[in-house]
């Protein structure tokens, strides 16, 4: 079973504290690599924090570790630290703007399968 | 006044330090720096103290080709040459160093007749455009402080991005004019997500996605006077009646501000959301006095603005092939160049291109020759055919940042690195591509 969701990108303390400590820093990749969920939409995935759940749309395709957004995120509201997985989803079309759409983009989200 | 005292031989005190982190540039730091390492940063905020703790020197080559650690000299010579050669260059990034550098970029750029971009591009790039559309009432962030009684948040998070912007700058400073501080300020928040921020705010706009240029012509239309169609909650989840109660204290603010963050930007729409967002504030002078200001992330992303446009007349996606600035976003912006497969080489500065563009355009840079300047390695480092280790800005090297709110603040290092600057490294490669220029030129 997978869902729609719209997923958003953003900065995160955590995120620019292990920037400094390195892009190869375990803080800087587990916060890049943690993908924020509703805890409602986490049920009805029946997936858990520590979970990795399947995200893909035409542009990217990853497997990623799931965690409770709580009441941060609305239903259907993903968001993720900026890194290398929130650029795999950004398009290479801009609109004549130089910025792809980063921010609001529309993806699957499905518990990965057991050896994915 | 800024004063610098040598305790002893590796003990130092550097007072009115400034931060380059983000874009609020703290210049009231306080740094104990001990045997090359900044052990204490006084006044910095989380995000401040990790940039002084984690900078450190590494031992890392002067400069690499393919790899292989080499000589300065050989490096310099390597980048001349590809960057000379290069049919279509594009230089990019330029947000992570001082103002000085940022200059000679440009000149370089121009030697080499490419485009030349900063991360602006992906970042408030959209509101640069807007602001030639619509303009920009602004003002410093020292207005703000002293006097802004009414802000808007939008489309970003300062409790994380900024940290110190909300004590600083904007929300809780005493002043002449706001005796009381917090206490004589409105904040508004307007974002999809509950973030840490909406804490501070008395009002939290939890707006559905892909809504914000809705909501802001909806409020240009009640700032009018103009009926609005009750459907705006529909399609922005916010009630018109809220909106309505917004705006009508909006309308009694002394001083109103709108500090819009890449919420904005990043979304569909783009710069038609922050061509939204200042019209907005433009139109709001008619009863009192209003700014909208962009919140901006790097260090020095305003100076590479105001360089790019001082020097060309644009500040970003700017083209110097034909001998002079021609300026136009989807065309000349890295991004779009490198997913289309135009550039066959690039100047990377203090940026990292490889971790935060599309996969087109990174599938493109992993296939031309780049030239890249950075302090640490990086995805886009580890792919250069040149990289160099450059000192860090503010840490190590002196210069000029301009703050978010186009104010240039000088830089004062903690100590000095074995690694060239930016401006060093920058000045030494121009004087090589002109040397091989007019090597080769028939004048």
């Amino acid at each position: 079973m997978s869902d729609t969701f719209i997923l958003i990108p953003g900065r995160t303390s955590r995120q620019g504290t292990g920037l400094n400590q390195g892009k190869y820093s375990e803080a800087y990749l587990d916060e890049i690599n943690t993908l924020k969920m509703n805890p409602d939409d986490m049920e009805r995935l029946q997936v858990a924090d520590g979970d990795q759940v399947r995200m893909w749309n035409d542009e990217g395709d990853v497997r990623v570790g799931v965690k409770s957004g709580k009441a941060e995120l609305p239903p259907g509201l993903l968001f993720i630290s900026y890194g290398d997985i929130s650029s795999r989803f950004m398009p290479g079309e801009t609109h004549g703007t130089g910025m792809p759409d980063s921010k609001g983009m529309e993806v699957f989200v499905e518990k990965a399968s057991a050896g994915e | 006044m800024s004063t610098t005292d040598v305790a002893s031989s590796d003990l130092k005190i550097v007072k009115d330090a400034t931060c380059t982190f983000c874009g609020c540039v703290c210049d009231d730091m306080e740094l104990t720096v001990e045997n090359n390492r900044i052990t204490k940063a006084k006044n910095a905020c989380v995000l401040g103290k990790s940039w002084f703790f984690n900078h450190h020197i590494e031992e890392r080559p002067d400069a690499t080709i393919e790899g292989r650690p080499v000589s300065y000299e050989e490096a310099i010579e390597k980048a001349a040459d590809i960057l000379t050669n290069a049919t279509y260059p594009v230089t990019y990034g330029l947000s992570d160093t001082t103002s000085e550098a940022q200059r000679v970029a440009v000149a370089i750029s121009d030697w080499i007749g490419g485009s030349i971009d900063t991360t602006s591009s992906v970042c408030h790039g959209p509101s640069g455009m807007a602001l030639q559309g619509v303009g920009e009432v602004t003002c410093s962030l020292g207005e703000i402080k002293n006097r802004a009684d009414f802000l808007i948040f939008w489309g970003g998070n300062p409790a994380e991005s900024h940290p110190r912007h909300f004590t600083k700058y904007s929300l809780m400073p005493k002043s002449e004019f706001l005796p009381n501080g917090r206490k004589d300020r409105t904040a508004v928040l307007i974002d999809v997500r509950k973030t840490k921020s909406a804490k501070a705010a008395d009002i939290f706009l939890q707006i559905k996605p892909r809504s914000d240029f809705e909501l802001a012509w909806a409020l240009r239309g009640l700032a009018k006077g103009i009926d609005i169609n009750p459907n705006v909650e529909e399609k922005t989840g916010i009630p018109l009646q809220q909106l309505r109660d917004v705006m009508d204290r909006m309308k009694q603010a002394k001083f109103g501000a709108i500090l819009f963050g890449m919420g904005v930007t990043m979304t569909r729409g783009k710069h038609m959301n922050s061509e939204a967002v200042l019209a907005l504030a433009r139109d709001m002078n008619e009863y009192t006095r209003w700014v909208a200001k962009p919140m901006r992330g790097h260090g020095n992303v305003t100076g590479a603005d105001n360089v790019v446009a001082w020097s060309t007349g644009f500040s970003f996606g700017v083209n110097l092939g034909r001998g002079y600035p021609r300026f136009n976003p989807g065309e000349f912006t890295t991004s779009d160049l490198l997913a289309r497969g135009e550039a066959d080489a690039a100047f990377i500065i203090a940026a990292d291109p490889m971790s935060n563009f599309s996969q087109p355009a990174r599938d493109h840079l992993a296939k031309i020759d780049l030239v890249v300047l950075d302090p640490k390695l990086s995805e886009t480092a580890k792919v250069a055919t040149v990289a160099f280790t450059t000192s860090t800005y503010g840490i190590n090297t002196p210069g000029t940042v301009y703050r978010m709110d186009d104010v240039p603040i000088p830089l004062r290092p903690a100590f000095d690195s074995p690694f060239k600057s930016d401006f060093e490294i920058l000045t030494a490669l121009e004087k090589r591509i002109r040397e091989k220029q007019l090597a080769t030129s028939s004048v």
